[in-house]
């Protein structure tokens, strides 16, 4: 057995932002087939423009148009392309200074081999075949072979200038629960809910830690907790929201587990919500054996067990 | 100003660490490494401050969950830099120059491993124009390399030539994840990975944990007999477009070169995390033939993603400590391609201060 549970997750979110006036007139150049840089104070023309001058650091308010044929001013091979990156086989990056620019902008170059390509050579940019005002409107740049020009871009809608930009940004992580955390979740595959008690203050947690928050002490001796416990403190769900699963209104509570010295938050069901109550004793609710999994899911809900209710100083230090 | 050092450096180096991205249980071992070291405990660390990326660990609010390896009741005085080590204890030196506290411990944690690094610092790149083609770090990296080699700065021969003596240097070093030289011929034999760069200019992808130990005037002296006195500290930044800046440059290191009285310094541990990075950075500090430069093995050796700048203070500052220099060097980078720079002096004397 490894020491460590692990699994893959992926964190995605769609990156929306407003461009401004400088990005924006980039960006809308793009999608309208065009190369556009800015001047800086020192006369330069920089593509991607800059928004605020280098020197004076006042706003870029002069745009030039550039041609999308230019020469490679440095490159590297991408042997092992990552995910999302212009091209899934190997390619290069490279380094163009477009003509009627004096910097060059990054961008991805068709190439099958690093035998193709040499710093100094010509290439021009393959437009993306739809374009939306986005740096990935220029699909790559390609070699340029002697006596070929610049492909002009395919027509686009002339539309009103570009002030958002989506970018989506997906990361894979494989993501490991730290020892402690291996053996709440090897418990709950078990039927077991599993704490670990701090040998300097004596507090039980669950779900146990790497180290005692209060006193910084690694947490060691095992303590298999309870399955009944007392709603400290608890909220009504009134609010649907995107990925709800149940219906409202419904009980989310704090369950302090018996022998444990920190709550658990879980879902209170088997009793009307207006019911539920501080104080009210819990027990698990586990779901059937056969959906059982390293997760705090296995235990579907707690629900009252009719019971007194707990005396308020058996729980007011955890609230 | 007040006289700051030193006085503490604890780290944890591993490729593929088995556990969780927190680094919890590497740093509390850490911590107790550095209250051994000072004859502290937690309640003499005036300050504390970290270094993390929820980016790097695919949690949110990536640096909280650490703060249990301190234990906060009492509560203790904190704060978080996502850049690294090296800017964590920047920050810790302007809160001891306040005079709020006397004494901080400073440390950074990551995961490298649990995605794919190269890629998630695209993450730190220009969000319009760069970052959704997913430039990643070695491919940022070659670029500059070849920026070099075109204009005749160096060759790939120089470049085996700082691999072959960090690999050697890193068999002395027990932290080391990558180590054992061979010679300039060997290494130029071995294929190339993303041309201009074979595998060994590139740092390897390293999880770890380190920290390090600030104190000032007396409170420094109690805890050891050379203690490793910061008498500079500077950083700076470039732009981050890679089009607008002279790849073959680091104009942000030269500054902070320039800020400090780099003469007589006998060793300086530069954070390059690829080998041709080491030659800027070494034109840049003007830093002469008789400077031993990353006798640890420096970041091609290993380079934990978020403490890999703050390890070359706490190797800079254990020469102080041991007696084997009187002045050192130590260098941190952050962002593509030697974007930001920190530089800092260490001396056995007070005397030279230059802030």
């Amino acid at each position: 057995m490894s020491r460590t549970l692990s699994a893959p997750v992926t964190v995605a979110f769609d990156y929306t932002r407003s461009t401004g006036p400088v990005v924006g007139r980039f960006l809308s150049g793009l999608r309208d087939g065009v190369v556009v840089g800015g001047r800086t104070s020192a006369g330069q023309v920089v593509v991607p423009p800059l928004e605020f001058d280098p020197v004076t650091h006042e706003a870029t308010t002069e745009f030039v148009e550039v041609s999308s044929v230019g020469t490679v001013t440095s490159w590297t091979w991408v042997p092992e392309p990552v995910k999302d990156q212009p091209f899934d086989r190997p390619f290069a990056f490279a380094l163009v200074t477009l003509d009627g620019a004096d910097v060059p902008l990054l961008h991805a170059l068709d190439v099958a081999s690093p035998a193709e390509v040499t710093t100094g050579m010509r290439v021009r940019v393959r437009w993306a075949a739809e374009r939306v005002g986005h740096i990935n409107d220029i699909a790559c740049f390609e070699p340029l072979a002697p006596g070929e020009t610049e492909t002009a871009a395919p027509a686009a809608a002339a539309g009103q200038p570009v002030t958002g930009v989506v970018t989506t940004v997906s990361l894979d992580y494989q993501y490991a629960a730290s020892p402690e955390e291996s053996l709440f979740y090897r418990g709950l595959n078990e039927g077991r809910i599993m704490g670990q008690r701090c040998p300097t203050c004596q507090k039980v947690y669950v779900p146990p830690r790497s180290a005692c928050p209060s006193d910084g002490t690694p947490t060691v001796e095992e303590v298999e907790l309870a399955q009944t416990g007392t709603i400290t403190t608890f909220c009504v769900v009134n609010v649907p929201f995107l990925g709800q699963k149940i219906t409202p209104p419904y009980v989310s509570a704090y369950v302090l587990l018996d022998g444990a010295d920190i709550a658990l938050l879980h879902l209170i069901l088997g009793v009307p919500a207006e019911e539920v109550r501080m104080g009210m004793r819990v027990k698990a609710v586990w779901k059937p054996r056969d959906e059982w999994a390293y997760s705090l899911e296995n235990i579907d809900h707690f629900a009252p067990t009719g019971d007194p209710d707990a005396d308020f100083d058996t729980y007011k230090h955890h609230l | 100003m007040r006289d700051v050092a030193v006085v503490g450096f604890a780290q944890r180096q591993m490729l593929g660490f088995d556990g969780s991205p927190t680094c919890v249980e590497l740093l509390v071992p850490v911590f107790k490494e550095l209250y051994e070291q000072t004859g502290w405990t937690r309640k003499d660390v005036g300050f504390w401050c970290s270094g993390s990326s929820d980016y790097l660990a695919g949690r949110s609010f990536s640096f909280v969950q650490a703060v249990d390896a301190i234990g906060v009741i009492p509560p203790v005085n904190e704060s978080h830099v996502e850049m690294d080590l090296a800017w964590a204890m920047y920050e810790a030196w302007i809160k001891i120059q306040t005079g709020e506290v006397d004494t901080a411990l400073v440390y950074a944690f990551g995961k490298s491993s649990a995605g794919v690094l190269r890629r998630t610092l695209a993450l730190q790149l220009e969000p319009y124009t760069m970052t959704p083609l997913w430039p990643d770090t070695v491919s940022l990296a070659g670029l500059q390399a070849r920026a070099g080699i075109d204009a005749g700065l160096w060759d790939e021969r120089a470049m085996a030539e700082v691999a072959n003596r960090s690999l050697t240097d890193a068999e002395k070093n027990e932290y080391a994840v990558r180590k054992g030289g061979s010679s300039v011929e060997e290494l130029l034999a071995r294929p190339m990975y993303a041309d201009p760069l074979r595998k060994h200019d590139c740092s390897p992808v390293t999880d770890g944990v380190a920290a390090l130990v600030l104190a000032a005037g007396d409170r420094a002296r109690e805890v050891r007999e050379r203690p490793a006195w910061l008498t500079g500290i500077s950083h700076y930044v470039d732009p981050m477009g890679m089009g607008v800046r002279d790849l073959t440059r680091s104009p942000s290191a030269q500054r902070a070169g320039a800020a400090l009285d780099l003469g007589g310094v006998e060793v300086a541990e530069l954070h390059a995390p690829f080998s041709h990075q080491e030659l800027i950075l070494r034109a840049e500090l003007g830093l002469g033939a008789d400077v031993a430069i990353n006798p640890s093995g420096g970041a091609l050796a290993s380079n934990p993603m978020f403490s890999g700048g703050g390890i070359r203070v706490g190797e800079a500052a254990q020469r102080i400590w041991s007696g084997e220099a009187d002045k050192t060097l130590a260098h941190a980078t952050s962002g593509p391609a030697l974007q930001q720079n920190l530089v800092c002096t260490l001396e056995a004397s007070t005397e030279g201060a230059r802030i």
